[in-house]
């Protein structure tokens, strides 16, 4: 059971930010991603929150009591990281004993946890093994039941899924979130994956260059993203950004291009913009859809093929090129003209001096 | 002009055999992919076609040539790796002409110029000619990579995952832009990747290996849409396909432990099979003659993966957007019945018809 509470938490090295202050609760049995390219300073705000960091300024708060200066093994939270940092020379079973013989606890009630997590994580048949002996999912299963058997009051993993392929990464996401399901023991979790934080978490801080870009659930930093920055990063491929000057009530595109704004978006569209109107228009792959009665209009530069899905890449001039997601049926050769619209529901607006989004009053 | 033919290549080495009899062939133009997981023998497969690696048995032959004796160099081929293998001394400019200066080739100078300039251009690098390699990001590194393989207009271009040292965005518009420049110069290349997105999205034609042995050939809908066993339709498509143990009974496909039931298809079933279903072909839908509790949801924006639980089995379904399911929600779906693949008990398709 745990709340952590970051109070305009820094890092500095030197006169350099790792971290710029930064404000975030994070509830009790919350799943919390941050998220962000490297070097961003996920990683350096997670360790901030273990101990294994200290803190340039600012407060960190555990259930409501200051843990800022308190050694890692008083905080009471579990690390789980990239590469598993199991013992090889141990056998699973004492690789996931280990941290609480080193409490001192008295083996009966060692045996009993340790039976009690290895069910949960499905590994009873690798006891026995040495770790090195195992698949790299496994040992990553390993080093959680490590982590799981001290119950912990709140889990902070860095990247534990960064050193599997693929394939694995998926399942291993899913066991990590059904994990978390039936525990429900707060986690703050790290990764530069995009579709991981989306698929993961309960909330995602997107960081970019030391600062936190946007805080909310899956949903709002995808349909509504604060800025530039997260209309990009997030979404594979990300959101479409298409640079305008707004005039007698449309967006005119460097390429000749014109779109309509709808009307939610004409009042806080004047308020905040400057006298040349300039705008960027952004719209996921899925908003935009081909039809020959498109306002927008560009040439097919490539067209790919996702499996259940189509992905066209269209050429709209000034050098931009625009994602529209599409059903298989329409795959179009190279040099196509097209024409396209825009949902006037999911479109969206940025100012590009800035890179804030235009926010509606019903956004809030 | 160039058209490849590797006929029943093998490959030993010591301890392992690394290639069996593998026949593939693809024309001038074509973008040909080889896909596999690690150890399938895909990079060996693009070094033997190189010529810097012998093959034991079997013949690579190209425009209807073998070149078996052929050097690397007189066999014309430019080679990408993943490592982008410059000279980091070197301006860009320099690397990009590197390749034509060398002794072989000796290009006048006005025409490497010419050359270098315009392929530049077309990787969209111009602005970088005269910055030395190491000061460039991983994305223009490749590009410059990539550059180098162009400017000499070889015959052939064998490319080892190119792309899987960059991040995901970048992997993401460097694979269009491959495409793109691929199809404006209609050079022939043959592409190395584990990695199934690649594949599908780039390649006019895929042969997959698995084990040193090319398990299937064909477009990237053929190997979507029909793939010839199990493990080539768990290779592709994410989330992954489900193989479901089923039986036929009554003219009615079953699958067990599962209340799923569907009307048999015409083709000659065995007694038991595995039913494959990809994801996006579960639908949820209220009037849906199937029941399954949600067992955990992953929005990933553009979609949502729903791990369902139908009775005892296990389902994973891919649907559009966001839901507002949660854990434990019970739903109603259907199955689209045209998309069905059937797999014997060796792990091939069905594909027979009853009669």
């Amino acid at each position: 059971m745990a709340t952590i509470e970051l109070q305009k938490v820094e890092k500095k090295f030197g006169e350099l930010h790792a971290v710029k202050p930064l404000d975030l609760t994070i509830g009790d049995g919350e799943f919390v991603v941050l998220l962000g390219p490297s070097g961003c300073g996920k990683t350096t705000t997670l360790r901030m929150i273990s101990g294994l960091e200290t803190v340039t300024g600012g407060r960190i708060l555990l259930n409501g009591s200051e843990v800022t200066w308190k050694h890692p093994s008083e905080r009471d939270m579990a690390f789980v990281f990239q590469f598993y940092a199991l013992y090889s020379h141990l056998s699973v079973r004492q690789n996931i004993a280990f941290p609480l013989q080193a409490q001192g606890m008295k083996r009966e009630a060692v045996d009993k946890r340790v039976n009690e997590v290895v069910e949960i994580l499905r590994i009873r048949p690798l006891l026995r093994q040495r770790p090195g002996k195992l698949s790299g999912g496994d040992q990553q299963r390993v080093a959680l039941a490590r982590a799981l058997v001290r119950r912990p009051a709140a889990f902070l993993m860095d990247e534990p899924l960064g050193a599997l392929d693929a394939e694995l990464r998926e399942s291993m996401r899913a066991e990590i979130k059904n994990l978390h399901l039936a525990q429900h023991a707060t986690t703050v979790y790290v990764t530069h994956d995009q579709i991981e934080a989306m698929a993961m978490g309960d909330r995602i801080v997107v960081m970019s260059e030391a600062e936190v870009q946007q805080v909310g659930t899956p949903v709002e930093v995808y349909n509504n993203p604060a800025n530039l920055f997260v209309a990009r990063f997030i979404g594979s491929p990300g959101m479409n950004l298409v640079k305008g000057r707004l005039s007698g009530g449309a967006v005119r595109t460097a390429a000749g291009g014109s779109y309509e704004v709808p009307a939610p978006w004409r009042q806080p569209l004047a308020e905040c913009l400057d006298a040349q109107g300039e705008l960027t228009l952004g719209f996921r792959p899925e908003a935009a859809r081909v039809t020959p009665d498109g306002s927008l209009a560009g040439e097919v530069y490539a067209s790919e093929m996702h499996g259940g899905h189509t992905v066209l890449h269209v050429n709209i001039g000034a050098g931009e090129i625009v994602h529209i997601r599409s059903d298989r049926q329409s795959a179009y050769p190279m040099g196509t003209a097209v024409r396209f619209a825009v949902d006037p529901e999911m479109a969206r607006f940025f100012n590009p001096r800035t890179g804030a989004a235009v926010r509606r009053e019903a956004d809030g | 002009m160039s058209r490849v033919e590797l006929n029943r290549i093998s490959k030993r080495f010591p301890t392992v055999t690394a290639l069996k009899e593998v026949s593939f062939g693809f024309e001038h133009g074509e973008f040909f992919v080889l896909l596999g997981p690690t150890g399938a023998g895909k990079t060996t497969t693009l070094r033997i076609v190189a010529g810097l690696e012998k093959q034991d048995s079997g013949t690579v032959s190209m425009d209807g040539q073998i070149v078996d004796q052929r050097t690397p160099a007189e066999r014309d081929v430019a080679f990408v790796f993943q490592q982008y293998s410059l000279y980091p001394t070197m301006t860009v400019y320099d690397n990009l002409a590197f390749p034509l200066r060398s002794p072989l080739r000796k290009t006048a100078e006005p025409q490497i110029k010419t050359r270098v300039e315009a392929a530049a251009e077309k990787l969209r690098i111009a602005h970088l000619l005269k910055r030395k390699t190491a000061q460039l990001s991983g994305g223009e590194m490749q590009r410059v990579a990539i550059g180098r393989a162009i400017v000499r207009e070889p015959r052939l271009f064998l490319m080892d995952e190119p792309l899987s040292n960059l991040d995901a965005k970048l992997r993401e518009a460097l694979r269009v832009e491959l495409k793109h420049l691929q199809k404006t110069q209609g050079s022939t290349t043959l592409f190395v990747t584990h990695d199934q997105i690649e594949a599908l999205t780039m390649a006019d034609r895929i042969a997959v290996l698995s084990q040193g042995q090319v398990v299937q050939q064909g477009t990237p809908e053929d190997i979507y849409d029909r793939p010839a066993t199990t493990f080539v339709a768990q290779l592709v498509g994410t989330p992954k396909i489900n193989l479901l143990p089923a039986s036929c009974q009554e003219r009615e496909v079953r699958v067990q432990g599962s209340g799923i039931c569907l009307p048999a298809p015409r083709l000659q079933l065995p007694e038991t099979f595995l039913l494959g279903v990809r994801p996006e072909d579960i639908r949820p839908d209220p009037q849906g003659a199937f029941g399954a509790e949600v067992t955990l949801t992953e929005p990933l924006g553009v979609e949502t993966i729903l791990h369902l639980k139908a009775g005892e089995l296990a389902l994973l379904g891919l649907v559009p957007g966001m839901v507002s399911w949660r854990v434990g929600d019970r739903i109603r779906f259907s199955i689209v019945e045209d998309k069905l693949h059937f797999f014997g008990p060796d792990k091939r398709r069905i594909a027979k018809e009853r009669t």
